[in-house]
């Protein structure tokens, strides 16, 4: 049987909203840019815990884990997710960040481990150009 | 990538209940990696012991708001639990959004459930063509039951009454008359009726139709219950984990069950079969006997009927018999 051609298969992201923040509109406009791109798309609704969207990471078995923050708490959350990845085992998988954050805590963030980090003015054809770009740079690390 | 050592080491993860190592196996199993795969025998031998039930119904219903207190229910049984939530993909750019799982967070926290979601992939019985592996990974996993979500279904997507034990058929109030009841299709295949949102204006009479058009099959067996429930708040779920576990019984007692296990086998077999049939043909191999048959044809020196016999009785990819 030929191998498996990652590229073959469909993207799989989970797209969350994690703690106290209710702005799910351009959450659900991300949704539907990757879905559009091909892409299969895990939703899971408003006022998660960190906990809840790692644990459905892990069963979803996604390759990429897109996370909308507008409340001002990623410095906190954002961390705390990628703690939880590591701990959970799956510290492979792609974390995108999307929401409005200062300039420093992007950089730091990055550090961190949060592979991109992106601004509420990016262009859906962006994002999905982005994950798709972090998605296969992940996969063929793992070839 | 056919790493069978390290597939091996995934099934071993699947049978001791690892929650990464189902994950990963659901995975490949989706994305048809298991085929020839050394652990496939391992996991179809260490399961059989899971009760499926299958939720159907239209888009709408509440199917995955009766899947999440349904699986409460169970949980609350001590009731171990996977769930297959199966939403469409887009026919015009093959992705999808899958938001079963939103419904069903008040199950997220508790380690004894798993749920997956999973798209059809153009599959058109309202199930996709990785369900039932998965449902063997879960089994294999250890879990109790396994709660299939069908996508929203008309009248005609009955795929899941051959991938489940039991069946539940989810009604809304509203949505059609006691002649909809009357009709052949998704109604028969019912093994239990809900009709949910059954605190909404009309339900009374969509749970009399039904009974009704029950009736009318009297004697023969099952006779499927018709329960009104409401999903949000939990009402009438009691008696759905009830009359599921008495249809369970009543499959034992009445030697019913092996027949029903056998309909699942040879429903598996068969899809996976017409599916290799047509993952060969669309690979054509250039002087196999299919090609060969093709030739004949264009030639008129047989017909399509009995090119096409003598092809299923030799293999679609080898040599014409009696030229190797």
């Amino acid at each position: 049987m030929p191998p498996i051609d990652m590229a073959e298969y469909p993207i799989r992201v989970l797209v969350a909203k994690v703690g106290l923040d209710g702005h799910d509109r351009g959450v659900k406009v991300v949704a539907r840019a990757l879905r559009d791109a091909g892409m299969e798309v895990i939703y899971t609704g408003l006022h998660r815990t960190p906990e809840q969207v790692i644990a459905s990471a892990v069963q979803e078995d996604v390759d990429a884990i897109g996370v909308s923050l507008l409340s001002g708490a990623h410095m906190t959350l954002l961390p705390r997710l990628l703690e939880l990845m590591r701990q959970q085992g799956v510290g492979d998988k792609v974390l995108i960040a999307g929401g409005v954050m200062p300039d420093e805590d992007v950089v730091a963030l990055k550090a961190m481990g949060v592979a991109d980090i992106l601004g509420q003015n990016t262009p859906p054809a962006t994002i999905v150009a982005t994950v798709e770009r972090l998605v296969r740079q992940r996969q063929a690390t793992q070839l | 990538m056919r790493a069978t050592g390290a597939a091996t080491g995934l099934a071993q993860g699947v049978l001791a209940g690892e929650v990464g190592a189902i994950a990963r196996m659901i995975t490949r199993v989706e994305r048809g990696a298991l085929d020839g795969a050394d652990d496939v025998a391992e996991l179809y031998r260490a399961g059989g012991r899971a009760r499926v039930v299958g939720v159907t119904g239209p888009a709408g219903a509440g199917k995955s708001t009766l899947v999440a207190a349904l699986g409460a229910e169970m949980r609350r049984r001590n009731l171990t639990l996977g769930i297959v939530a199966v939403d469409p993909s887009s026919p015009y750019s093959g992705g999808s959004v899958l938001g079963d799982r939103v419904r069903m967070q008040a199950l997220w926290d508790d380690p004894e459930v798993f749920i997956r979601s999973m798209a059809t992939h153009g599959a058109l019985g309202g199930i996709a063509r990785a369900t039932e592996d998965a449902v063997a990974v879960l089994d294999a996993s250890g879990k109790d039951v396994v709660v299939v979500e069908t996508v929203g279904v008309g009248q005609d997507e009955v795929e899941i009454a051959y991938a489940s034990h039991s069946v539940v058929v989810v009604s809304a109030p509203g949505l059609g008359d006691d002649v909809q009841a009357l009709k052949a299709g998704l109604l028969e295949t019912a093994d239990v009726h809900v009709v949910n949102k059954a605190d909404r204006a009309g339900a009374d009479r969509t749970v009399a139709e039904l009974r009704t058009m029950l009736a009318f099959g009297a004697g023969q067996g099952w006779i499927a219950p018709v329960l009104p429930t409401c999903a949000e708040t939990g009402q009438g779920v009691t008696d759905l984990a009830d009359a599921l576990n008495r249809h369970h019984d009543w499959l034992v007692a009445s030697g019913g069950m092996p027949e029903r296990q056998r309909a699942m086998a040879r429903h598996r077999l068969k899809t996976l079969l017409t599916a290799l049939v047509h993952q060969r043909l669309d690979r054509p191999v250039p002087g196999s006997a299919f090609e060969t048959a093709v030739e004949a044809l264009c030639r008129r020196t047989t017909d399509p009927w009995t090119a096409a016999h003598s092809l299923l009785d030799g293999d679609l990819r080898g040599r014409p018999k009696g030229r190797s």
